[in-house]
């Protein structure tokens, strides 16, 4: 579903990415773990054809990024750590925005679907700037799912959430990750990828340290395995 | 880093001696105009740096345009030096074109078309230096340069027109004079020596100065360069 | 699916993209009235300074009605580029539209088309004030001609402009400095026009201005249109 390949990035003369290999088969759930400054963020940018590769060969779902970036759009999904909602629209207005920009069909029903997948129904025609941060994210999420995208990519999704809005999002994704989807999820946090994700990544200095499937690992080694991707010791 | 080239040398040696003999040729070998008397002497030297002006301007418009097209940083170098000319020169142009005007015309300073369009064009100018100051990205900042140096490569011609169809009484030398304009004259064949010697030399030290600006450029950029190599 | 039908298809995405940035933009402010609020204030305070800076009589006010009015305008104008891309950009909403899967030109014109229905409000609030106000007759049809021509040219660039000096450090400063000598034809252009109309000028005389208006809309439309991705794209 997802295949890069020496992957560079560049800010001027900074180099963020270095020859970056991602490979993800169509319904993994990858978590990709890593510092903070360690390139998730841009990453996630080029995957989501936010941002330009400066050298690689990257294709999403057959598509080759950046220069069939267009077509690539109709099947992604992104939820940042910015809700990327407007809040002076109500919650079913931000998804009727949304629905028209990505030319949906049956709009009116797929928004009443989506709004109870995130479980935001009672408060459709509230506007989206009295709602607290979990609820936003979770709008957002429901944006991201609107057009069915079958790639769908998280940066940090949980940052500003307290326990309660975490688990909360945590069912939701849950639910959408049940659906095939191929899930690409940045955090820095391994307790909360530790039951959704079915393979981990670790990415620093610009390059994947280490990759290892959930089933390969066994239960609580996950920090451990962490730590010595940091190192760079291979396990 | 590179040697300064053999050439530039030359041109620098060049420049020095044009600009020398440009000078005598306006300040003395040229005669004095009938009605202006001396200080219709700042013409040659006015001309000609409103010239170098204008192929400063010029050059940054193609610069802007092929950043666009190939990303690659060397045109925003080209481009930054070009601004960089031709807002000096303007400004000396605008500022022997005031000397000029004040015995002739009796003021600093009159709105008419080529004076105020070189002054919108010096706006445009600082504008675009402090477009480039606001932003840190680099690809982002020539991104943007080369925008808004095309933006205004287009807006000042049409400035220009607009403007004078609202007034004119810039003299014009070259062609024909308009019923208001005052202070034209007709150049004899020693003030013509003058004056396209005067263009000529001033073209030369626009190469020789635009060559010197875009080596510093390129020795900045390896500076940053190096300075990152460091810091990793 | 012929060729024909998906060209047909994709120019409808694309009308549908545009129209839905316009109406999201205006749903929003009907919601709040920020920016129509400050950009009414703004514009009558302004006109009220003019009243006491300028000692006029009523001939000369009359001579002077033209200036007055585009000096109010493109200073509201700016208020307005500005706060409609401070939104987008404040939240990250302009990743959300990024994200979408149409032209980013779209956008642009989205973008134009709610910022000058903005200016047009403020301009049909503005106009009966003045009249009211000095006893000037502004309801010529003409004249209007020209307030439209003016304002489209003065959005398209704004817009472009706006976009850019929104990412940059020094943001609200930075959009009249970009602004005001690339658009000086427009302004120029504008009350040329318009003190002829409202000296009672046939078209013949003025049709000059209207041709400057008109081919500086259509090129920096065209501009705009083609250099918007990079001002957009990272």
């Amino acid at each position: 579903m997802i295949e890069v390949r020496k992957l560079v990035k560049r800010f001027g003369l900074k180099t963020v990415l270095r020859g970056m290999d991602f490979n993800v088969s169509q319904g993994e759930f990858v978590a990709l773990l890593g510092p903070n400054g360690a390139g998730k963020t841009t990453f996630l940018r080029i995957l989501a054809t936010l941002s330009r590769p400066s050298l690689g060969v990257i294709q999403i779902a057959g598509y080759q990024l950046p220069s069939q970036a267009s077509s690539v759009r109709k099947k992604l999904g992104v939820v940042s750590h910015m809700p990327l909602l407007y809040g002076d629209l109500t919650a079913e207005e931000n998804l009727k925005f949304f629905a028209r920009m990505y030319d949906i069909e049956n709009q009116a029903n797929r928004i009443t679907e989506v709004l109870d997948l995130v479980g935001l129904l009672p408060r459709r025609k509230d506007l989206v700037r009295t709602f607290s941060r979990g609820m936003q994210q979770r709008l957002a999420i429901g944006r991201a799912v609107l057009h069915d995208p079958e790639v769908m990519l998280f940066d940090e999704p949980h940052t500003g959430l307290d326990q309660d809005a975490c688990d909360m999002l945590d069912k939701v994704l849950r639910d959408v990750a049940a659906r095939g989807r191929t899930v690409v999820m940045t955090s820095h946090d391994l307790g909360r990828v530790e039951d959704l994700a079915t393979r981990f990544d670790v990415l620093n200095k610009g390059r994947i340290m280490a990759t290892k499937q959930k089933s390969e690992m066994s239960d609580g080694n996950i920090l451990t395995f962490y730590k010595k991707a940091l190192a760079g010791i291979d396990d | 880093m590179n040697k300064k080239p053999t050439v530039l040398l030359i041109l620098d040696i060049v420049s020095i001696i044009l600009l020398g003999v440009a000078a005598y040729l306006a300040l003395s070998y040229a005669p004095m105009e009938a009605t202006m008397g001396n200080v219709q002497r700042v013409f040659y030297f006015h001309v000609a740096n409103a010239w170098v002006g204008l192929l400063g301007f010029l050059a940054a418009g193609v610069a802007g345009i092929a950043y666009l097209r190939t990303g690659k940083q060397k045109w925003d170098i080209i481009e930054v030096a070009a601004v960089e000319i031709s807002l000096v020169f303007f400004l000396i142009a605008i500022v022997l074109g005031s000397i000029w005007a004040r015995p002739i015309w009796n003021t600093w300073w009159t709105w008419e078309p080529r004076l105020t369009t070189a002054a919108i064009t010096e706006l445009i100018y600082l504008a675009y230096f402090m477009l480039r100051g606001g932003i840190e990205d680099p690809n982002r900042r020539a991104r943007f340069s080369a925008v808004y140096t095309l933006v205004g490569s287009v807006s000042v011609p049409i400035t220009f027109m607009a403007i004078r169809l609202f007034r004119t009484i810039h003299p014009v030398v070259i062609g024909t004079a308009s019923a208001q304009a005052q202070g034209g004259f007709n150049m004899s064949s020693d003030m013509k020596v003058a004056f396209f010697f005067s263009l000529f030399s001033f073209t030369v030290i626009f190469i020789d100065l635009f060559w010197h600006r875009i080596r510093l450029g390129n020795l900045q950029a390896k500076v940053e360069e190096l300075k990152l190599n460091v810091m990793e | 699916m012929t060729e024909k039908n998906s060209g047909i298809q994709a120019v409808g995405r694309y009308l549908k993209a545009m129209f839905a940035i316009a109406w999201k933009d205006l749903a929003a402010e009907l919601r709040s009235r920020e920016l129509l609020s400050a950009m009414l204030v703004f514009a009558l305070l302004v006109i009220l300074i003019f009243n006491f800076s300028l000692k006029l009589d009523a001939k000369t006010r009359t001579a002077a009605t033209s200036g007055i009015l585009w000096v109010t305008f493109t200073f509201a104008g700016t208020l307005g580029l500005n706060r409609s891309m401070a939104v987008e950009k404040d939240r990250g909403c302009l990743d959300g539209l990024l994200l979408a899967p149409v032209d980013r030109s779209s956008i642009y014109f989205g973008k134009v088309l709610s910022n000058l229905v903005f200016m047009f409000i403020v301009e049909a609030i503005v106009l009966p004030v003045y009249s009211i106000l000095y006893n000037v007759n502004l309801f010529n049809p003409w004249l209007l001609l020209v307030i439209f021509l003016g304002s489209v040219g003065y959005i398209a660039i704004g817009t472009l402009l706006a976009a850019m000096a929104v990412q940059t450090r020094t943001r609200d400063v930075m959009l009249p400095i970009l602004l005001f000598p690339v658009v000086i034809p427009v302004v120029i252009a504008a009350v040329e026009a318009s003190s002829g109309f409202l000296q009672g000028l046939a078209l013949s005389e003025v049709s000059y201005w209207i041709n400057i208006l008109f081919v500086y809309d259509l090129i920096f439309i065209a501009i705009a249109f083609m250099v918007f991705d990079y001002v957009v794209e990272e």
